[in-house]
């Protein structure tokens, strides 16, 4: 995992040219500083793995809401509220006892920003982009995920602007929960489908 | 183009670093700067998300595998803000100063419109373009090309059969927009067994599917 250097280390390059980057942008009157702080605070606290929680955990109490966002996630998602940049399409794609979706992107870091904000950084990997698509049964293993042999494993790999989003399976003994304490159980990875709601997730203080 | 970007499938890229905070969204400050620019340029309409893709796989291949993923936004910004002419690399050098813009652009981003910028997003269906040439249930090959420009036909699945299961209608094309052309046409989702793709390295009754263009596909004779 990356750190922040020591205040007392010198700035590295790359420090160097995104300052010069923004101060030329700024300068030449393109950016507004200002601008760049609001977009970084949405995607801290308002843009996240919490918007995504939300509309599992209500997809999972309310059968009709889930039917409407299997038939049309970006509407269905749009009804809480979620829109917009990097998941202008969203498909939302349901694990079962039968069938495990687990999305990718090959390419490039497409993933659904508006439910799941921005990806983490094995998302955007080598070793996940190169596995995924070729032995997503052993990636999953790396992420402790074993899926039964008569499951069916769906890979969606995000080649274009559609932007896929896994309900994962509800835990057991989860059917009479609240929409709170179901979101508990929801982490961001099985919104991905690498992980089992209710499996827990690295520190996000879920169930494990 | 076939570079290191198209990474589906490569062996020797190790284990995945799987633990990883979900409440931890950028690991550095320059990082968010990064994030920030990159949007916060999207209404100035100097480039297209395509060629925005496309600047990135166009870095020093040898760098990019050493790069984190903004470290390859970073180095895409520059080059491709450049190449429109947005400012020269003397300028970002520090070797100029400033000068005035030139070419024509959209309006600047003013931190009360970020929401409603966030909210909209872009815009990537037609009314109008090229006819489907498939409907949904068809058999198709995914065409063997090799074109040296921006494609969104990962090498993997290129020569391999699959099944359309849904057409999500006409969009832009993004091995055409990353070059400034127009050529709308209906996209897919093809869904590939996993022994198509990986032969015995498969596993049978496991799918992949990706989100192809009309253009991307044939139909099987």
């Amino acid at each position: 995992m990356a750190h922040d250097h020591d205040h007392n280390d010198p700035p590295s390059d790359t420090v160097l040219r995104v300052k010069a980057l923004e101060s030329l942008l700024v300068e030449k009157g393109l950016v507004d500083p200002e601008t760049l702080d609001t977009l970084v605070d949405r995607f801290e606290n308002r843009i996240g793995p919490q918007n995504g929680k939300a509309v599992v955990a209500k997809a999972w109490r309310d059968p009709d809401y889930k039917a409407r966002l299997l038939e049309d996630g970006t509407k269905a998602v749009a009804e809480l509220g979620y829109s917009g940049a990097g998941g202008e399409t969203i498909v939302a794609v349901e694990n079962t006892d039968r069938v495990h979706n687990m999305v990718v992107c090959t390419l490039c870091s497409c993933y659904p920003w508006p439910v799941l904000g921005l990806p983490p950084v094995w998302y955007k990997s080598a070793p996940y982009r190169a596995r995924a698509v070729r032995e997503p049964r052993k990636v999953l293993e790396e992420f402790g995920t074993h899926i039964p042999a008569d499951v069916e494993v769906r890979v969606w790999d995000s080649t274009a602007e559609t932007r896929y989003l896994v309900i994962p399976k509800p835990p057991l003994g989860s059917e009479g929960m609240s929409e709170e304490q179901l979101k508990e159980l929801i982490s961001r990875d099985s919104m991905i489908g690498v992980r089992l709601a209710g499996a827990g997730q690295p520190n996000t203080g879920g169930a494990s | 183009m076939n570079g290191v970007h198209d990474m589906g499938g490569m062996h020797g890229m190790g284990p995945i670093d799987v633990n990883e905070d979900e409440r931890e969204v950028f690991h550095a400050e320059w990082e968010k700067r990064v994030f920030a620019v990159n949007n916060a340029v999207g209404p100035l309409k100097i480039r297209n998300i395509d060629e925005s893709r496309h600047a990135r796989e166009r870095m020093d291949p040898r760098k990019y595998m050493t790069s984190s993923y903004y470290q390859i936004w970073l180095d895409a910004l520059e080059r491709i803000l450049a190449e429109k002419g947005l400012f020269s690399i003397d300028e970002l050098k520090g070797n100029v100063p400033a000068q005035p813009v030139s070419i024509p652009h959209g309006p600047k981003l003013t931190p009360e419109k970020v929401d409603e910028f966030l909210a909209r997003g872009g815009y990537f269906y037609r009314d109008e373009g090229k006819p489907a040439s498939f409907t949904v249930g068809d058999q198709v090959r995914a065409k063997n090309i090799h074109p040296p420009g921006h494609t969104r036909l990962p090498r993997y699945a290129r020569g391999k059969q699959g099944e359309i299961i849904a057409d999500y209608g006409i969009q832009v094309f993004a091995d055409a927009s990353a070059h400034g052309r127009e050529a709308h046409q209906h996209l897919y989702c093809v869904r590939f067994s996993s022994i198509e793709l990986w032969g015995e390295d498969g596993t049978a009754g496991d799918y992949i599917h990706l989100d192809l263009w009309d253009d991307h596909l044939e139909a099987l004779s």
